[in-house]
């Protein structure tokens, strides 16, 4: 059914921190891993040792250069997958109900037994959230690992997305951004976590965190910091501690 | 927009069948009554490129086996209407014209129902790509308008090419009718042109959220091959000769087929310039078609 629930019982996605994120493309590894072995169809890969790879991948990591006006220009790698979006223009394109987007989390899923391949979904989405698959030809979309999530047959730790669970840097959260009280919600409103394109009025479920400012440069500072000496050995405590603070005191 | 060949052919030649079919449609309240082989030609050429098109729209789909699904969400996607009015149509359509031409019977009701039919169909052809507001370019009310019109037009055009072949002559209001949508069409097409020009609904800015860091650019790729969203919406061949192929598509599918026309009313060799002015019209909207989707561009290119 590609009418969109009014309301969904949870909200379930994920908070991406660009200021954590170091852009090491271990999500987009093991996300490739789960997803390729479990719900659907495997991501293909075409021609992945010749001289033009390419594959399908449900989550991968861009980077930019942000130059502001009168600063250094500053790096962010942005992960980027499906947002789950409220108001989801993929389903609601799909011609045969192939795309839908679960009343009970929200979780927008592709049933690619019933994909005939349209590509239409695609196009609604501007997030480039989706990618038609070389091999199988049906639409791929992250499931926010929905073979994860409520599976008992994993340990509990394990119950989150695959990239989550992996991410070296803890930069991927991931719970209920519907409930105002869960660990997310709180770090979205703790970090003023915002929307991708507000103004394509997708409403996505998906929340980023903002890069932290940058500390002052040392221009600001009386006079240069010795870093060098920073990094001398010292002894703590003791009777050479005791020495060599003795000896500092002498000048 | 990557132009897939089997929907720019889908989109040409349905439109101008479906117009044919329409214009049929009218035929009760016209020159209506008696069958006759112009008739059946109409018909024929009409249900051909109609049903033609349509086939050929499900080539590039990666499971046309399953398409007969496109027809069960019509609540939501126009994809959907559109395959669910099509049929509708050329079964109306079918009927309407099997009583005329076997039994000589030209329904208005029917010839109504099939005209009404047959333009909501091309309405929700253009629909489809009016809803994604993920391309600016697209997200007009003039784009179905334009499909709407241009369909009219071909359909009109293709008629009294058939009109000619049988009777051997155009006809003075046919041809003036002809003249007046090929003009309309096209004057409506080149306004929906002015109006690619806008600054674009989304940028790097609003996509990365940094917009309020500064001006943000693309540092690496994710990859480094291509991938099938560049492949499929960062086709980008046409913007450097957008305004070459424009006036190629205005020359081939407007000015030489309103002259043509204008040469086949007093001249003896109508046929030959009817038929020069349908191929050269057809020719047109295939240029027109590719830039429709070749000029696009999608939001998800601020990400690349």
């Amino acid at each position: 059914m590609t009418q969109l629930p009014e309301t969904t019982e949870r909200k379930l996605g994920l908070v991406i921190d660009l200021d954590t994120c170091v852009g090491c493309h271990a999500c987009v590894i093991s996300c490739k891993e789960w997803n390729t072995g479990g719900y659907g169809a495997p991501l293909a890969d075409t021609d992945a040792y010749g001289s033009d790879p390419s594959g399908t991948f449900l989550n991968r990591v861009h980077t930019f250069e942000v130059k502001p006006a009168d600063k250094p220009a500053m790096v962010t790698h942005f992960p980027k997958s499906c947002l789950h979006c409220e108001d989801a223009p993929c389903v609601t394109v799909c011609p045969t109900g192939a795309s839908f987007k679960r009343s009970e989390d929200g979780i927008v899923l592709v049933h690619e037994d019933h994909c005939i391949g349209c590509g239409l979904c695609a196009w609604a989405c501007p997030y480039g959230a989706r990618e038609m698959d070389a091999v199988e030809k049906v639409m791929k979309k992250c499931t926010l690992c929905v073979d994860r999530i409520y599976n008992e047959n994993i340990p509990e730790e394990d119950r989150v997305p695959s990239c989550v669970r992996t991410c070296p840097a803890g930069a991927r959260h991931f719970g209920d951004i519907g409930d105002p009280d869960s660990d997310v919600s709180k770090l979205v409103a703790e970090r003023g976590g915002f929307d991708l394109m507000p103004e394509q009025g997708t409403k996505p479920v998906n929340k980023y965190l903002p890069p932290r400012p940058k500390q002052q440069m040392s221009d600001d500072l009386d006079e240069p910091v010795n870093l060098a000496a920073l990094a001398e050995p010292t002894a703590n405590g003791g009777f050479l501690g005791w020495l060599d603070n003795a000896l500092e005191r002498l000048g | 927009m990557h132009p897939a060949y089997s929907v720019i052919f889908f989109t040409v030649s349905s439109g101008a069948g479906l117009g044919l079919l329409a214009f049929m449609g009218l035929g009760p309240f016209t020159f209506g009554g008696e069958t006759s082989d112009m008739i059946w030609a109409a018909f024929i050429l009409g249900f051909a490129m109609a049903v033609g098109g349509l086939i050929s729209s499900t080539f590039h789909l990666g499971h046309p086996e399953r398409a007969w699904r496109a027809m069960t969400q019509w609540r939501s996607s126009w994809l959907s209407r559109e395959g669910v009015i099509a049929v509708a149509a050329l079964i109306v359509a079918a009927i309407f014209a099997a009583l005329w031409l076997l039994l000589d019977l030209s329904s208005a009701l029917l010839g109504i129902v099939t005209t009404i039919l047959a333009m909501l169909t091309v309405w929700a052809t253009g629909m489809i790509y009016a809803q994604i507001k993920a391309v600016d370019l697209w997200h007009r009310w003039l784009t179905p308008v334009c499909y709407l019109l241009f369909s009219l037009a071909g359909g009109i055009t293709l008629f009294i090419f058939i009109h000619a072949v049988f009777t051997g002559k155009a006809g003075y209001e046919l041809s003036s009718m002809a003249m007046v949508m090929l003009l309309v069409a096209w004057a409506v097409k080149m306004f929906w042109w002015m109006g690619a020009d806008r600054a674009p609904t989304s940028t790097p800015e609003s996509a990365t959220g940094l917009g309020h860091l500064g001006k943000v650019r693309l540092l690496e790729k994710p990859h480094t091959g291509s991938n099938y969203l560049q492949r499929e919406m960062g086709f980008q061949i046409a913007r450097k000769h957008a305004r070459k192929l424009r006036l190629i598509a205005l020359v081939l599918g407007a000015v030489a087929p309103i002259l043509l026309i204008l040469l086949a009313i007093p001249a003896p060799l109508d046929v030959l310039w009817l038929g020069l002015a349908v191929i050269s019209h057809l020719a047109g909207m295939l240029v027109e078609r590719w830039l429709f989707f070749a000029e696009a561009r999608h939001a998800v290119m601020n990400y690349y």
